[in-house]
This record gives structure tokens, sequence and C-alpha cells, in this order.
């Protein structure tokens, strides 16, 4: 029997390389069920290839380093051994940056496939969906409390989107699926300060003590809400630096000239990086 | 927004090789097809003359427009001719709209609410003909319509005993000169299934018209639709059945015993004011050579709504003419294709509009996998009498393989001055983003590939509103896609 009954979503020495060039050199992280972290870092640092890497974007490619999934139980499963759905399935969660557009299918739609999938992993595929009554139910349910109209689950997955729509398209599922652990990539941008806002509060709402979090932001307004247990630095693809939620204050206010300074190898790696981009 | 015009409306001289070509469609075989049938002499008249010029036409030649993009080089006309009635314990394919409408689709629950628009979900029909090989094996007519006037059934039997009705436009709307297959059709005709509505007769439930053969048949079914000024009806037509793409070893072609011929023509007469929503759905088995020739007059303030789909066949060539030839005439076209393994379907579409104030609206989409090929080349014809027209033809192919070709042909001739015409046409593939956005919500690869084609199709079943077609064609798509190469 493991001491540590913890669930927790790890990455150890993690090394990814798109295109053969390598962007994250060695991540460590840990996040347990219920805990919120922040990541913040500089444009180009590896935050969302961070976020791709855990989701197993196929041009995303581990060259070393393990990404486990660890239940309450102890057991532990190899992230990476998986397809991406399948991780969905197990309880990982990611809200793009930039969702992606599917014209012609209705984002109820797609959701009753998706809530469907994840409520029974192993469902294959022409099985039933999960009832469209219960489904509608839980929808309209979710959509008030996020103050979205329900037309909006008519409309066609992302298509013709504003930037804060798509936002809240994301912040949508992540209700629905209900995920072990979610990855937001700068789920605030391209929002104004009032939709941050809401935002902040729908994402702390739908979270609660039994979702692990990783915020990838550049802002505050988003922790506002969802204050971080640990936040994390990372510049050149490592991070470099963890601490508590005034780290997130600091960096937010002063910028990253601190941690340049303090972590010169880094910050010559994150010269480097954005040189060949 | 694209618009030309040119200076003449003249039709290109069409090219045939110098001397005929052979086919068991000879002299013998239509002797004994009139000397079988109990068609009034007109009808016979007009076999022999189309025979005549059937004689002196050869096979396509690969210089014609109209036939450049098409290979029918392993087309082999003597394998084919006119068929002896089936066996009676053969079995009758089951055609894809007819088990759709039998299992009452369309009240399938969608988010919130249904698409706008009238929606017909039915489990009854208007009446139906069935035939194999070009033989009428059944028929049957909703005994109240007969009673208001209603005519359904086979050809042979109604030409005969309404001469009034159909003769005025029997081979009226369709050119049985046009070219070899198109005089081999007017020459050879059988089977298929000719309606009459009269004026101001609306009928809700579908006809329903099956052309099955058996592998190895033929076919040579004929259509002709005509609806009296004010009318209203659905008519649903499909063709099942005929043999796979067996490959013969010496040489790697089909073999045509496992094949199938189709050589058709649907005529369509929508009179003034009214409304006929008509769909034709292609769906041999991918050994089945497939010619049709397809044309709608539409008169003053009819409307048309007419649906292409074409799942199957080896090779197809479809002329589809809409003639708008009454003041405020409107069609709207919509074509739905999904081509597999070899297949190459081509088509060519005509929108003319003849006369002032009418409005032409096509959409063809297609996805195409493996090495199929799929062409579409498309007129907008104005006359100079036709102002205020608005024509659109618009054709999106999404590319499912690197290995698929498709050709988009827009055309446009305008000899007037006031209209509006525009095309587009695009031709695109599954982004890998967007299978990875929805594998990230747990859809498995190839669920989200599936739902990404049928989102691609959702448009054109959008303006299908017939519930079962729309669930038809969404369900055969499904099933016919596969990983993506």
């Amino acid at each position: 029997m493991s001491v540590d009954s913890k669930e927790k979503l790890t990455v150890s020495g993690l090394h990814v390389a798109v295109n053969g060039q390598e962007i994250l050199k060695g991540v460590d992280l840990e996040i347990g069920r219920g805990e919120i972290h922040a990541l913040m870092g500089p444009n180009g640092s590896g935050k969302s290839t961070l976020g791709y890497a855990i989701m197993g974007h196929p041009s995303y490619e581990v060259t070393s380093g393990t990404i486990e999934l660890v239940d309450a139980d102890g057991t532990h499963h190899n992230v990476l051994e998986m397809e991406p759905d399948q991780r969905a399935r197990a309880g990982i969660f990611l809200a793009f940056q930039r969702p992606m557009s599917i014209p012609g299918v209705r984002l109820a739609d797609f959701l009753r496939h998706a809530v469907t999938n994840i409520r029974n992993p192993d469902r294959k595929e022409g099985q039933d969906l999960i009832p469209m009554r219960e489904f509608r139910g839980d929808l309209k349910a979710k959509m008030a409390e996020l103050e979205m109209d329900s037309d909006f689950a008519r409309r066609y997955v992302n298509d013709g989107f504003s930037g804060g729509e798509m936002k809240r398209a994301e912040i949508l599922q992540l209700a629905m699926l209900r995920p072990r652990f979610a990855v937001l990539d700068e789920t605030d941008s391209g929002l104004d300060a009032d939709a941050v806002r809401l935002a902040s509060q729908s994402i702390a709402k739908i979270g609660g003590a039994d979702m692990g979090i990783l915020v990838i932001t550049h802002h505050e307004q988003l922790l506002e809400h969802n204050i971080p247990h640990r936040t994390h630095v990372m510049l050149g693809g490592r991070i470099v630096e963890s601490g508590g939620p005034e780290l997130a204050t600091e960096l937010h206010k002063q910028g990253y000239e601190r941690i340049r300074v303090a972590y010169p190898e880094a910050a010559a790696a994150e010269q480097a990086m954005t040189a060949t981009v | 927004m694209k618009t030309s015009s040119v200076e003449s409306l003249a039709p290109v001289p069409t090219a045939h090789s110098a001397t005929a070509t052979r086919s068991s469609f000879d002299h013998r075989s239509l002797a004994l097809l009139i000397a079988a049938s109990n068609s009034p002499a007109w009808v016979n008249e007009h076999r022999q003359v189309a025979f005549e010029r059937l004689e002196s036409l050869g096979m396509p030649a690969r210089n014609d427009e109209n036939w450049m993009r098409t290979d029918l080089r392993l087309f082999k006309p003597q394998a084919w001719g006119p068929r002896q009635p089936p066996e009676p314990t053969e079995p009758m394919p089951v055609g894809l709209l007819a088990e759709a409408i039998a299992a009452g689709h369309g009240g399938q629950e969608t988010f919130l609410n249904e698409p706008s628009g009238p929606v017909h979900a039915t489990r009854s029909l208007a009446g139906k003909v069935l035939s194999l090989d070009g033989h009428v094996q059944y028929e049957q007519l909703d005994e109240s319509l007969a009673r208001q006037g209603v005519l359904f059934g086979p050809a042979n039997r109604l030409l005969a005993e309404h001469p009034d009705v159909f003769k005025p436009h029997w081979f009226s709307v369709i050119d049985s000169g046009a070219d070899w297959f198109a005089a081999m059709h007017a020459a050879f005709h059988t089977a298929g299934a000719v309606l009459f509505v009269p004026p101001g007769v609306r009928v809700t439930a579908p006809f329903y018209a099956l052309s099955a053969i058996t592998p190895g048949g033929v076919d040579t079914g004929h259509v002709l639709v005509v609806l009296g000024e004010g009318s209203e009806a659905t008519v649903l037509t499909e063709t099942a059945g005929g043999g796979g793409p067996t490959t013969r070893p010496s040489d790697g072609s089909p073999s045509p015993a496992t094949g199938g011929f189709h050589c058709g023509g649907t005529e369509i007469v929508v009179g003034a004011r009214a409304f006929l929503r008509i769909v034709n759905l292609q769906n041999w088995n991918d050994g089945v050579w497939h010619f049709a020739r397809q044309k709608a007059v539409v008169h003053e303030g009819g409307r048309l709504q007419w649906t292409l789909g074409a799942l199957g066949s080896r090779l197809s060539q479809v002329a589809q003419d809409v003639a708008l030839v009454g003041r405020g005439a409107h069609a709207q076209v919509n074509g739905v294709m999904f081509t597999v393994g070899r297949q190459q379907l081509v088509y060519n579409t005509l929108q003319h509009h003849e006369a002032p104030d009418c409005r032409s609206d096509l959409l063809y989409k297609g996805a195409l996998q493996d090495r199929s090929r799929l062409v579409w080349r498309g007129m907008i014809r104005v006359n100079k009498l036709a102002q205020k027209t608005d024509g659109y033809q618009r054709n999106d192919n999404l590319m499912l393989s690197s290995e698929a070709r498709a050709d988009s042909i827009p055309g446009l001739e305008i000899e007037a001055d006031d209209v509006r015409c525009t095309h587009g046409a695009t031709s695109g593939r599954v982004d890998e983003e967007q299978i990875f956005y929805a594998q990230a919500r747990g859809l498995s690869a190839d669920e989200a590939a599936r739902l990404v084609v049928a989102g691609f199709f959702q448009q054109v079943f959008d303006r299908i509103t017939i519930a079962p077609v729309r669930e038809a064609f969404a369900q055969a798509i499904s099933s016919r896609i596969r990983r993506l190469s």
C-alpha cells in the first residue's frame, strides 16, 4: 500500500521536440487533484508545448522523460502510451489557446459525442450516445451557470466564433467533461476584463476541490478566483523557479527581467529558441 | 464574384468517331423489344428514329468536350444489350432510400429543435414501381390518389392508356440525339416510371421508383415526371445492385459479367406554380457503368428542388440540365457525392435561364477517398430575354486521400445585361489539427474524421427538406469513410 495516496499528474524530465527542434529541455511538474498551478513565462518559453505534450499532439515528439497519471489507489498509468482520445477519457483536458473550427458540426452534437466517450471510456464508435434528454438537461444547466445563451450550442464548433466566444466554448467543454486534470492554455486571452472575471469565477466553480488545474497565463486576473497553490516560471524550455501565489503577483507586476538575470543559461536558451522561430 | 459573358450561344458541335460502334443493342434486339412490348405505335416509331441515329453515331470521342474527362477505354460496348426478364426467384436488391423510409427515419432528435423548413418524415409512400434488369416487377399507387387523377406506373402501360397526358412530353425534354448513349437510351429504354399529377393536386407522401439490376445486368429505365399547374409532389428514385469490380488476372479489367450497365434518361416537367422535390440516388455496386441524361423544365412560378446523390458505380457520366422557361421559376439543385476506390464520376450541369426573374442555385458537394475521381463541369446560360436572372453555382470537394482527384469547372454564358450570376469552387482536406482537437475531447480519430466529413456535407443536407433522404445519405456516407490516408 502506497503511502502517497494522492491522485496526481506527474511530468518528469520531459524533453519535447517539434520538427527536430528541442523545445522542452527537462520539465518536472507534479499536479495533485484539487490543486491549482499557475504556469507563467515569456512567449516562446515552451508553456503551450507542455500542454500539447500532455494531451498528445502528434507533432510534439517526446524524446525523453515521462508523463504519468496516478490514481488514488496508487496505480500508475503511462500517459505517453495513450492516444490523445484515451488521455481525454482518462480524465485529461486541454483548453486550447487556438481552438479549431469544425464547420457543419453543432457544438451540442460535438459535446454529446465527447461527454458520452468520457463518461464511458470503453465506448466504441457506433455505440449509443448518452440519451438526448439527459444530455440536453445537463448542457442547459451548465450554460445557464456560465451565463451563456442556449442558442450558442446550436452553432458550429468554433466556426465564425470571436476570440472571446471560443474561450467561453472551451470553458463550457471543461464544465461538461469534468476532467481530473486540466491544462488551460491562455483561456483569458481575447477576453475583456469583465469576461476574464467571469471566466475566473467559472473555472473556480467548475474546478472546485476535485480538479487539478494547470493555468497557463500572462495575467493575474484569471487567478483572482483560482489562487494557485504553486506558481511556476518557464524559461528556455525549463521550469526555472517555483513559488507560491506571490510569485505570480511579482511576475505580473515586474515581468521576467529578474528571472532572466537569475537564470542566464535558460535565458540564453530562450534567445536561441526565439531566434530560430 | 465572377461574371462573364460570351457572344454566341450556339452549341458546340458534338464530335463523334467516324465509324458506328457495335453493341448488342442492335437491329435484332430492337425488333424483339418492340415485339415483346405493348407500346403504342408512336412510342415504337420514336424508338426507330432513335435507333437510326444510334447506328449513325459512334461512342463519344476523346476530344468531345462533354466526354474528354470520362475514361471509356475499358468500356466494352459489345458486352451490353437488353436482358431477358429475371428468374422469378431472383432476389430484388433493396434500395437505400426505401430502407430509410421503412425505418421511419427523420424523427431523429437533434439538439433543441429541427432545422427550419418542411421536413417529411414518413413511412408511407404515394406509390412505387420496382424494376429489375429493365423489367417492371411491381407497381402500386395509393387508391385515393388514383381517384384524384394521379397517374404513376410503368411507361409501357401508362403511355398506351393516357397518350393525351404523356405523348406531348415523351422525349420532348431531353435530347435523344445528343450522343451515342442518348440515342441508345431513346431506342432501347424499358421500365422506369412515369408520373402525372393533375393541376392543383398536392401529394405529400413520396412516389418511389427503384431501378435494380442483377450482377452483369442492364437497365435502360426512363423516368418522366409531369406536374400540372399548381400541383405538388415528392419523387424518390434510386438504383441498386449489379456486380462489383471483380478483376480478371489477365488484363486487370473488371469482368463485364459481374459489373453492370445503366443507360438512363429522366425528363421532368414542372408546371406553372407547381412544386416538385425530386431525389435521384445512384447507388449501384461499384462495377457498374452509369450513363444518364436528366433534364427538368420549370414553367412560370414553378419550383424545383432536385437532389442528386451518388455513391456507387464504377464510372458515371451524368448530364443534369435545368431549363427555367417561365417567368419567376426557381430551381435548387443539390449534389451529394462520395467516391471510393477507383470510382470515376463526371457531371455536366446546365442551368439555363430562358425567362426573366428566375432563380437557380446549384450546390454540389463531394468527398473523395482512395484513388477516386470526381469531375463537375457546370454552366449557367442566360438568354437575352432572361433579365433579372439570379444564378448561382458552387462545388466544394473534400479530399480524403492524397491520391484522389477532383476537377471543378464552372462556366457562365450570359446574353442578358441585368443579371446576377456567381460561382465558386473549393477543394480542401481534413485538417489534422481538427482531428487532434476532437481527439482531445475524447473522440477517436476515426470518429473525429467521420464528424468532420458529416460537417462538410451539413450545408447541403440542410437544403434537403426530406428527412429520411438526409438520414440515408448521412448514414451511407458515414459507413464508407475509412481511416484517412
